[in-house]
């Protein structure tokens, strides 16, 4: 089986690459582009049966830094 | 008077660290990452510079779950003087010995230059050879340095005097200027300036010798 883990910088902390993007999409004209926040996708190979609780493990222990970021589990 | 320097795959400033805690009277070992204890009777550890494991996933993400770093936690509970510098701060903000993250810099650049510090606390174990606010100049080398943690930490951390260090003018972003913060019972020390790079007047500076002059006075008296 397969998980995706969707790792976000949580709302209130300030994100600079986010920023960047953002004022580099309105360099190009997309003046519709309101804000952008970054984060990272991390793409899981699991034994099947692996519950979604490991993986919330998985991520307070290592793939998030839950005192910046917050995460979503998705199942593939 | 013993020191353990831990040594990550990616450190680049162990050697260094080594070198400044000798000139204070240390005996040093380097400690290997994969090695589960310190050597017996250690008083110091430092956690040096560098990009440990590539920076990947975070910086000191990977550090601060390899085998030596629960023996660093243990050591820190029972009480034990902890060092981490640049990248062995984010290594001790990962393990939760200390609070708060180190995020990429304000303005995404890799900053490498001398900086005026301004120290906030000279009653700590690392600091007592400082004068309360005395200005120093140390060098920075950093990404991700830029300190962040929410309202009620800072608030703690200001109130408790566990904010060591700040920088006169906020080079990265950092939270209230916030350059080194000190753990709940002081003896746990992260600081993204390098005072082991300003050790030693042939290097430029020597701003950053009494800090481990600090150390050494205490431990000497332990």
């Amino acid at each position: 089986m397969k998980a995706r883990v969707h790792v976000m910088l949580k709302d209130g902390v300030l994100d600079p690459q986010g920023a960047a993007v953002l004022h580099a999409l309105g360099a190009l004209g997309f003046d519709e582009a309101k804000g952008v926040r970054q984060g990272k996708v991390i793409e899981l190979e699991l034994e099947d049966g692996t519950s979604e609780a490991r993986i919330g493990e998985m991520c307070e222990k290592l793939l998030a830094n839950t005192v910046i970021e917050s995460y979503r589990i998705e199942i593939l | 008077m013993k020191a353990a320097v831990i040594v990550f795959p990616g450190s680049n400033c162990d050697r260094d660290l080594a070198v400044a805690l000798r000139d204070a009277g240390f005996d040093v070992s380097m400690v290997w990452h994969k090695d589960t204890g310190l050597p017996n009777g250690v008083d110091l550890v430092g956690l040096p510079g560098g990009f440990s494991f590539g920076d990947y996933l975070r910086c000191g993400a990977i550090a601060a779950r390899s085998p030596i770093v629960g023996a660093v936690a243990e050591h820190a509970r029972r009480g034990g003087h902890v060092l981490g510098i640049c990248n062995g701060f984010q290594i001790l903000t990962e393990t939760g010995l200390l609070p708060g993250a180190l995020m990429r810099n304000r303005d995404l650049k890799y900053i490498c230059r001398t900086v005026p510090l301004i120290v906030q606390n000279a009653t700590s174990d690392f600091t007592a050879r400082y004068r309360d606010r005395q200005p120093i100049d140390l060098p920075i080398a950093h990404h991700d340095g830029n300190y962040s943690a929410d309202p009620a930490t800072l608030d703690r951390l200001r109130g408790e005097g566990r904010v060591a260090f700040t920088y006169a003018v906020n080079p990265n972003g950092s939270q209230n200027d916030i350059a080194g913060v000190l753990s709940e019972n002081g003896r746990v020390l992260g600081m993204m300036p390098h005072p082991e790079r300003a050790a030693d007047p042939s290097l430029g500076g020597t701003d950053g010798r009494a800090l481990f002059r600090s150390l050494a006075g205490c431990l000497a008296h332990a």
